[in-house]
């Protein structure tokens, strides 16, 4: 399948195609616990590091199967942002950040010092068994789960928890319990694409999964627009694209994505499609019709 | 047979006595009045019962079960809903989102089942959309239920936190100053909607209300408060007359 497509496909474009689908599997990750659930975590690079190291120490070390390392490292990142959810629900907004980006960089630290992982050198060799197709196959699954979680009775909880947490006790919403799960699934697919991000570039080193890498995840998750899966998509387009788009200004690259960021704050302060939804599109095109039908 | 008893209930915030030693017994089908002057310990009352604080001393039974040092959550799920003083809406959630979202406390199927739409999630999704149609239908809401909730306006939004509130088929429901900004014609509006819900859901509803006419109007029973201690309780008619109550909070000349 891969063969066939990179046929058509420039490969640097391919590369960008792939790396375009880790990120959006990343960051709806985030999405669920920072967007949706409004719980703020600036560390989600943490569960992709522990993804990716365990997946690929699995396929190296052990020469477990692809997909059974794949899954194991997103275990082990969800096992992480359960404990980590449990601590963290008495913290709210700026607390819960520092606590995340802390934890975010213990895990940075320990794989620096981590022998199997390759210590600061890095983890190389590491088989390049992650396409073009997994990735998107990927993609559609975890857009149609979090699509079918979202519009549940426990997406609609959690929700809730962002928007008012005391309304939400009241309606019989354990907070305590969807705060953590909310934690779980997020470092889950944190973990997911992780480990296809390890298996794509066949080099890791705990450098890849810094704070600027959460910085960049948060980034596609505000960007886009807090809590909405389409905005969380087009925000993971849109950064992955933009340091690419940007190259011809070349030194001063991360000044007009940093300039970039800004503008469309101001512009779109709910994020790109955070306040857009079907229904109000619906509604503004049938007001149109009305209208031109009067005059 | 009474639905909730408070006994001698004391709620202490620092050195300040928030309530002191109330005693309430609010029997079934009941519309049980609240009044008293700001201060007096009224919302603290509502937050007791519905968990948000844990009294100092005292006791709270709901149906024979104790509520003392029980979670909030539990407390909804065993059918104590609730509105709030200042509107707590989900203001994000479209209007029939926020309705679906009071049902949590009385639906059961798990995350799983629900990302997987699982027959028996789906069978609850159905069940839990028309409950909240309905109710929106009785408060009147249904034709804004796609609008996000800050853009209704403020008597729809008590009306929709009563929705919300009864989408957890409450026994007993709390309403904390229904009528605050409300018009006359909504007043009026309101009044027939707390006694429609209460002959159609045959529940329980303590009222703290500021409003005497509404008080007056529809509570069977009416307890005052002032300073944390209960100084009177009694029909409408009997609390108009009472001396204290005249004194601290009506009024010579109401």
């Amino acid at each position: 399948m891969d063969a066939i497509i990179s046929q058509y496909i420039d490969a640097y474009y391919f590369r960008i195609l792939i790396l375009i689908g880790i990120n959006i599997i990343l960051a709806l990750g985030l999405n669920l616990t920072t967007g949706v659930t409004g719980q703020l975590s600036m560390g989600h690079a943490g569960f992709m590091s522990l993804g990716a190291y365990t997946s690929a120490i699995l396929t190296v070390h052990f020469a477990v199967p692809f997909f059974a390392a794949l899954l194991a490292g997103a275990l082990v990142a969800a096992l992480f942002g359960f404990l980590l959810g449990l601590p963290t629900l008495r913290l709210e907004g700026d607390y819960l950040a520092m606590v995340t980006i802390g934890f975010a960089e213990i895990v940075r630290v320990f794989f620096l010092n981590f022998e199997p992982g390759g210590k600061a050198v890095g983890f190389s060799g590491i088989p390049q068994v992650t396409t073009f197709t997994l990735v998107w196959i990927l993609v559609i699954i975890v857009i149609y789960l979090n699509y079918k979680l979202l519009n549940s009775r426990t997406g609609r909880a959690m929700y809730a928890i962002r928007e008012n947490e005391i309304a939400a006790e009241a309606s019989g919403v354990n907070t305590t319990q969807l705060k953590v799960l909310a934690f779980t699934l997020g470092a889950f697919l944190g973990g997911l694409g992780g480990g296809l991000f390890a298996h794509y570039m066949f080099f890791i080193e705990p450098g890849n999964f810094g704070f600027m890498k959460s910085i960049e995840l948060l980034n596609m998750v505000v960007l886009g627009g807090m809590g909405s899966i389409p905005g969380t998509i087009l925000g993971s387009i849109i950064l992955t694209i933009a340091p690419e788009m940007l190259r011809i200004v070349q030194d001063y690259r991360l000044l007009f994505y940093g300039a970039l960021l800004v503008i469309l704050m101001i512009f779109r302060p709910n994020g790109l499609l955070g306040d857009v939804r079907f229904y109000d599109i619906k509604k503004r095109f049938s007001r149109k019709e009305v209208k031109s039908c009067q005059s | 047979m009474s639905v909730l008893t408070l006994e001698c209930i004391s709620q202490e915030f620092g050195g300040l006595r928030a309530l002191d030693s109330v005693y309430l017994s609010i029997e079934e089908k009941e519309i049980f009045g609240i009044i008293g002057p700001n201060g007096a310990g009224k919302t603290t009352l509502f937050n007791i019962i519905t968990g948000i604080y844990v009294p100092t001393e005292g006791s709270l039974i709901f149906n024979g079960q104790r509520l003392n040092n029980v979670p909030a959550y539990e407390i909804a799920q065993m059918g104590i809903a609730r509105t709030f003083q200042n509107i707590r809406l989900f203001n994000k959630l479209s209007v029939l989102d926020n309705v679906r979202t009071g049902s949590y406390g009385v639906s059961h199927s798990g995350f799983m089942a629900g990302m997987l739409g699982l027959p028996s999630s789906r069978r609850e999704e159905k069940k839990i959309l028309s409950n909240a149609l309905q109710l929106l239908e009785l408060v009147d809401l249904a034709d804004k239920r796609y609008e996000y909730a800050d853009n209704l306006s403020y008597g729809e939004q008590r009306r929709l936190e009563i929705a919300r509130a009864l989408a957890l088929e409450p026994k007993l429901l709390l309403l904390d100053e229904p009528a605050a900004g409300m018009n006359s014609t909504e007043k009026e509006e309101l009044m027939r909607l707390i006694r429609i819900i209460r002959e159609q859901r045959q529940l329980s509803i303590i009222l703290v209300e500021h409003d005497m006419n509404v008080v007056m109007n529809i509570c069977e029973r009416i307890a005052v408060l002032d300073y944390g201690r209960k100084i009177a309780q009694g029909t409408p008619e009997e609390i108009k007359n009472d001396d204290a109550v005249i004194q601290s909070y009506l009024g010579a000349g109401a």
